[in-house]
């Protein structure tokens, strides 16, 4: 029992073992629904649909425009989350106007922002670009800024100390010093990034694996539409794992203490 | 003495002084764009347009129904979710057997985007309340049950032996010493999954067409009535704003004697 | 070589105002060891920032060689107390030595060699690849006195350096200091709360009064060098000339005194 819990093969058997006998139920429950219910296709019907759309016919003309969108939005909102989560730790005037108005617009929820886009901007790609850039870029600014407010005294008194000024003391001490905090943010931004992606895509687009689903949905094509589920759940899978490798190389350094 | 603006603004009123301004500038900037042109106000209408707008709406039923719809879906889905959640990360969190076997599942289903789910919940539930809810659950369910094991798990191994030693019995241990320290992490859970409760509603309700807020700013999108459809979306941010606050001051009041203990949100 | 001349320093103003350093005045000769003592609070730490340009003083100058001190001198190194704050943790330990030497206020032409002549002294060959995180706190200190070595300072200060390590550590890194001040030739000013430390190691030693402190007294250290700790903490004046700093610290007339 022992060994069952608290070694790393017992746990491997355990969570595969348990893993398993999820899989099997929920396969033994489509297979009996499949006669009498539309809601749940069987597993080999939905393999079928996954690898005849996802492998690799729609990669074209579904999966490359979804990722294409997220990519730009998400990208925008580093860039900028960064830059103005700068700002905002280094002056404690602009922090303080900026507050309640952050704290505002953050309030709103992210999918209630696509009809006014979609106003401005119609339903092409820059509507979904717009969106996911302006959501996604609070989590990096608010963890950028507290990044900078963090700096620790002694390590920016060292750096003055041996007159590592200006540029060089922004590239080779501050910003390795917030990048923990950045990457904090990156990850959470990147969940809602997925998420605004597949919500735009689903209110106003005329392509993107969201839309597919929406629409295989709509036309009760119900393999499709779990084919579509799946590979989202997957993607949000490789996305969050590419990410955390990311960080794994840049942060090889870094060992967090307790953090707060 | 020389006036400082930075020191002006870390002290508290100094911060509060400095936010209302920037929410005047803010709002300013906002009435500027369409005045001067750079918008359509077909396209953004200026803030007066949009509070009067709000404030007309808050006499009428429209704007209370679509809040009460809102607020029903989120409510009920993530009352279910913190009852799973808790049950379910208590369990993991006092069992390594059960933690072992859940885990791969939880990580597994934890990154699904929920969005993904609207047109299953559709499927599976039909148009109302009930595909709301079940999709708020499903959203919420994860943090509360991270957050939950995480408290479970957090309780100092010395307070319990403490207790023991003076041979507090098994349920007195339970609510001294075990539930305290598991509250702090939980209220945390509940902060978290209360907004995601309420994104997941609108969102739910702006795809599926089900009564709401989200279903509210559609409409108006579509009708191209954009006071409306902004007027909307303030109303939105204002019930995200209360949540947070609400759950905010919940959590602190359980974490007043525990700071600096959370699991990594 | 530097002066401490009718320093002052009083943080905040008005009623809440709390002067930390009254009025000292001292000097410190070119080569000398000077260790500054004082009891807890009086501002050694406000003196240690000052003297090396991170504050400025309310009142009065700090000049080196004639210069006043306004800004961190390129001729001046500081090794902070907490090694794991001041070493840059992203960075190995040779290009934690190397990064004054490449960016900073004193760069030249062969950083790696320096730094690793620097990190030889100071007997940290071998770890050159190494990140902060994986050496012990007394080797992560030997790592920012080799930094500022490394730096060819004329003057290097330390602020409480060893008091974060334990005893035996300390030990070593106090003989290891009087070892590479004799290697390079360099002006050491430490400030410490530890009175052993402070006359086992300085020339002079600067006792500080409560605050707002003021200079209280000032006591040459005559011991035989090179110092050890063996032979030199049994001797007969060295107990004598602690317990002296011993007396000063604690002495009722250790007030603040008025000028």
């Amino acid at each position: 029992m022992r060994w069952l819990n608290h070694s790393r093969s017992g746990r491997v058997v355990v969570g595969a073992t348990a893993s398993a006998l999820m899989i099997l139920a929920a396969w033994l429950f489509t297979e009996s629904k499949s006669e009498t219910s539309y809601i749940w296709p069987t597993f080999g019907q939905v393999w079928t649909s996954f690898r005849e759309t996802w492998l690799f016919s729609h990669v074209g003309s579904d999966v490359w425009p979804s990722l294409r969108r997220m990519f730009v939005g998400y990208g925008i909102a580093a860039v900028a989350g960064v830059a103005v989560g700068f700002v905002l730790g280094s002056s404690k005037v602009l922090d303080a106007m900026a507050t309640p108005v952050v704290s505002f617009l953050r309030s709103i929820p992210a999918a209630a922002l696509l009809p006014p886009a979609i106003v401005l901007f119609g339903i092409g790609d820059l509507t979904k670009i717009v969106v996911i850039a302006f959501v996604c870029c609070w989590p990096i600014i608010l963890n950028t800024r507290d990044g900078v407010l963090e700096l620790d005294d002694t390590m920016l008194a060292s750096a003055r100390i041996y007159g590592i000024t200006g540029v060089r003391r922004f590239g080779l001490i501050v910003l390795p010093a917030v990048a923990p905090r950045i990457f904090a943010g990156l990850r959470i931004s990147l969940s809602i990034a997925i998420l605004l992606l597949v919500t735009s895509e689903m209110v106003a687009s005329v392509n993107g694996i969201g839309y597919f689903v929406f629409l295989a949905q709509q036309q009760f094509a119900v393999d499709d539409m779990w084919a579509g589920v799946i590979l989202l759940g997957l993607l949000g899978v490789v996305l969050n794992y590419l990410l955390s490798l990311v960080e794994r190389f840049v942060l090889r350094w870094h060992q967090p203490a307790d953090h707060a | 003495m020389p006036f400082r603006l930075g020191t002006f603004a870390s002290r508290h009123s100094g911060a509060t002084i400095l936010g209302g301004a920037g929410v005047l500038v803010a709002l300013a900037a906002w009435q500027a764009l369409p005045a001067t042109g750079i918008v359509s106000s077909t396209e953004i209408p200026g803030a007066a347009a949009v509070l009067g707008r709000l404030v007309e709406l808050l006499g009428t039923g429209d704007l209370w129904k679509a809040v009460g719809a809102t607020l029903a879906g989120a409510g009920l889905g993530f009352t279910a979710a913190v009852v799973i959640g808790v049950v379910i990360g208590t369990l993991m969190g006092s069992s390594a057997l059960v933690r072992n076997a859940l885990s791969p599942a939880v990580e597994f289903l934890r990154p699904v985007p929920g969005v993904a789910l609207i047109p299953v919940a559709m499927l599976m539930f039909g148009p109302g309340l009930s595909s709301d809810v079940a999709l708020v659950a499903f959203g919420c369910v994860w943090v509360v049950i991270i957050q939950t094991l995480a408290g479970v798990g957090a309780v100092d191994q010395v307070a319990v032996q403490t207790a023991r030693s003076f041979r507090l019995s098994a349920w007195d241990r339970i609510r001294f010493v075990q539930v305290p320290s598991s509250l702090p992490f939980i209220a945390t859970g509940m902060r978290i999954a209360s907004s995601i409760a309420l994104i997941v509603a609108v969102t739910a309700e702006l795809i599926s067409g089900n009564a709401g807020l989200g279903d509210s700013i559609a409409l108006a999108q579509s009708a191209g009535r954009v006071d409306d459809m902004y007027a909307y979306i303030l109303a939105a941010g204002v019930l995200g704003i209360l949540a947070h606050i609400g759950f905010g001051g919940l959590e602190r009041r359980l974490l007043h004697w525990h700071q600096s203990q959370r699991a990594g949100v | 070589m530097l002066e401490v001349v009718g320093l002052g320093k009083t943080y905040g103003s008005g009623a809440k105002a709390k002067t930390a350093i009254d009025r000292l005045d001292f000097s410190v000769e070119t080569g000398e060891f000077v260790g500054i003592v004082g009891p807890s609070g009086a501002g050694k730490t406000t003196l240690l920032k000052c003297m090396s340009g991170l504050l400025a003083p309310t009142t009065g100058q700090v000049t080196l060689n004639g210069k006043p001190i306004t800004e961190p001198p390129v001729e001046m190194a500081v090794v902070f107390q907490d090694y794991s704050r001041s070493l840059f943790a992203w960075f190995t330990i040779e290009r934690n030595v190397e990064l004054p030497l490449r960016h900073g206020g004193n760069r030249i032409k062969d950083p790696a060699a320096a730094a690793a002549e620097a990190l030889k002294a100071v007997g940290l060959e071998g770890h050159e690849k190494s990140y902060p995180w994986q050496l012990s706190g007394g080797m992560q200190q030997r790592v920012a006195i080799a930094r500022a070595l490394a730096y060819q300072p004329q003057v290097l200060l330390m602020d409480e350096p060893f008091a974060s390590v334990d005893a035996q550590t300390r030990a070593e890194l106090e003989d290891l200091v009087l070892r590479v001040r004799e290697q390079f030739g360099v002006t050491i000013i430490l400030v410490t709360h530890d009175i052993d430390e402070a006359v086992y190691m300085s020339d002079r030693v600067v006792v500080l009064s409560r605050p707002p402190s003021t200079v209280q007294e000032v006591l040459t250290i005559d011991l035989p060098k090179p110092r050890s700790q063996s032979a030199t903490k049994t001797l007969p004046e060295y107990a004598a000339l602690r317990t002296r700093v011993y007396e000063e610290i604690v002495a009722p007339e250790n007030r603040p005194s008025h000028v």
